[in-house]
């Protein structure tokens, strides 16, 4: 039996755990079911659905750097159809939140997105924006507050529910993000997305990735993940899934300090499929050992003083509607 | 099939030439279950090394053993670093991954390997029956056909191509291999470079002879759920590392 010690509600989403599978790294869950129980997980994000597929970026996808990896897949996808239709009713079998991480091209794209997962059986959406604005030049809407607005906006009109707005870190003030996407609406923040980078084969003297640039993700990037949720979590109410390198027991426990009230696991799925089920006893054992009776006890403990949002208790609006 | 997760010892670390080795690993639930084609997604464990998985396709195994072999060559930072561990080193395998070859009565039959595509081909050719398989290896120079002694329990005929004309015939597999297409071959198994593949597969669609490829691709998760892997197919996009990586030429359209 998955207990009380671990369990959080989110925007209205009831967790049995605090630990999520990251949007990208868990395909749509039933990939993972030979090694990971997944109605023990918290919850699963998908990988980005788009309206129509997409076939992503060309040439070489993948690297290893140090501590990390860069991706540049490109979004691929098999839309919002084929998910609906082929790959939805397989994961409803198993007894796990679903959170559908979507994006677009431009606001209209999210808003239609939004409006076609508005089904059952989906139990929140994610909005992904640090997706270029064709529109505005390809500019990510999640690197401008004013963008960042609209989408948000967009997607509360067209869904019935809970949204949860992932932030880009590739941004010089993430805290006036975070607080323009609460004011939007958003139900909780995902912090954070990968940081751009890029690697070069130093023997063929040319970029490694066929996409040039990529995302930066797994403990390369924890530090600048953990710093971003404790600024965040002391200026906005709403609550937060922390991200960014998670491993280990050791690593949620540092991002709940820093004020996320669930987390998840990314990279490490790719790498160490087994992950959150580890991650899920450990995190019970840390309890034991700490005389710990809810593991939300400690959301924020390493915040300075009187800054400690309590987020579920001051902004949870969503039960009302 | 299950993939499982085993911590895997090293058994064995043998050269077979200057760059080629052959590693023996620690493997009882894979060895098991692994069909010909099948790949094991292998991960260094000592700090500071690459945090990604590499692929390796299974060249043999051995049940009674509980083990099983890759054969890999030293190209960039993780076969160096494969290519440091000795007996009882340990490593984290996931497999058996991926669909295999398909087997179902391939009739006479012509493998085509290049380099360390050689290796998948070998697991292959020791579950098809000798009087009826012959191979065709492609290599840069005569020093690389160590494979000749590897397959020679498992083929009646070797065909031998060198890109330097060291040993064989001069040239690629595509000097020999239209003229082995006219023989009643009824079924081509191709592993090897990209455009090696696609210029096999090409041959074989001509002739109209059934041909299966072994793609290669980046790979992260090795589990159908990072898409790092697809390419595009001729019906849909595939994922090498859960719809292949063995697939029938006709699937591929993106080399
Ligand atoms: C291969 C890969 C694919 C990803 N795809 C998506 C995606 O489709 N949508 C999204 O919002 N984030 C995506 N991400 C970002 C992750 O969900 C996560 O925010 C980021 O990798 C940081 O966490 P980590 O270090 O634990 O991986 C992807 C990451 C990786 C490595
Ligand atoms: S390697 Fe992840 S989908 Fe193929």
């Amino acid at each position: 039996m998955v207990n009380s010690l671990l369990a959080v509600t989110i925007a209205g989403l009831h967790l049995k755990t605090p630990l999520i599978a990251a949007s990208g790294t868990f395909g749509f869950g039933v990939e993972f079911a030979d090694l990971v129980n997944l109605n023990q997980v918290g919850a699963i994000c998908v990988k980005g659905l788009s309206l129509t597929p997409c076939a992503g970026n060309k040439g070489q996808r993948v690297v290893s750097t140090p501590s990390g990896i860069l991706n540049a897949i490109g979004l691929e996808n098999p839309g919002c159809t084929y998910f609906l239709e082929h790959i939805l009713p397989q994961l409803r079998t198993y007894q796990v939140p679903v959170i559908v991480n979507i994006y677009g091209h431009s606001v209209e794209e999210y808003a239609a997105v939004a409006q076609a997962l508005d089904v059952e059986g989906i139990d929140a959406l994610e909005i992904n924006i640090s997706c270029p604005n064709v529109k505005q030049g390809g500019l990510a809407f999640g690197t401008d507050p004013h963008m960042a607005t609209s989408v948000v906006q967009a997607v509360k009109k067209n869904t019935h529910k809970p949204v949860i707005t992932k932030l880009s870190p590739n941004v010089t003030d993430i805290v006036s993000l975070a607080r323009a996407v609460e004011d939007a609406g958003s139900d909780a923040l995902s912090l954070i997305n990968t940081l751009l980078g890029m690697k070069i084969d130093v023997r063929a003297r040319k970029p490694v990735l066929g996409n040039i640039v990529g995302g930066l993700s797994g403990p390369a990037i924890r530090p600048v993940a953990v710093r971003m949720v404790y600024q965040v979590a002391q200026q906005v109410h709403i609550p937060i899934i922390g991200m960014g390198g998670i491993a280990t027991a050791q690593d949620a426990l540092e991002f709940m300090l820093a004020g996320a009230s669930a987390i998840a696991v990314g990279t490490a799925n790719l790498y160490q499929p087994d992950t959150l089920c580890t991650l899920t006893q450990d995190l019970q054992d840390y309890c034991a050992r700490e005389q710990i009776s809810c593991l939300q006890e400690i959301v924020g403990q390493a915040l300075p003083q009187g800054k400690k949002s309590m987020p579920y208790f001051s902004r949870n609006n969503y039960d009302k509607k | 099939m299950p993939k499982v997760l085993e911590q895997s010892g090293v058994v064995l670390q043998k050269p077979l030439d200057a760059r080629t080795y052959l590693l023996r690993l620690n493997a009882a639930q894979i060895a098991e279950q692994v069909v010909p084609g099948q790949f094991v997604h292998i991960k260094l464990t000592m700090p500071g090394e690459a945090l990604l998985r590499h692929p390796f396709g299974v060249a043999a195994v051995d049940k009674t053993q509980g083990t099983i072999d890759i054969i890999y060559r030293v190209a960039g930072e993780f076969t160096r670093a494969l290519a440091k561990l000795t007996p009882c080193d340990r490593l984290s395998i996931l497999g058996p991954l991926g669909r295999g070859f398909d087997l179902a009565a391939p009739g006479r039959t012509l493998l085509v390997g290049g380099g360390t595509g050689l290796a998948p081909l070998l697991f292959l050719v020791s579950r098809l029956g000798a009087e009826k398989t012959d191979v065709l290896m492609g290599a840069r120079t005569k020093e690389e056909l160590f494979w000749q002694k590897l397959f020679r329990p498992f083929v009646q005929h070797i065909f031998i191509t060198t890109d330097d004309g060291s040993l064989g015939t001069h040239g690629t597999v595509m000097a020999l291999l239209p003229s082995l297409l006219t023989q009643g071959y009824q079924r081509v198994y191709v592993c090897g470079p990209s455009p090696m593949m696609k210029a096999v597969a090409n041959a074989c669609e001509a002739q109209d002879v059934a041909c299966q490829v072994s793609l290669e691709r980046y790979m992260a998760c090795g589990m159908g759920a990072c898409l790092s892997c697809t390419c595009q197919g001729r019906e849909k996009r595939l994922k090498v590392c859960t719809d292949g990586p063995a697939f029938w030429s006709k699937e591929v359209s993106e080399w």
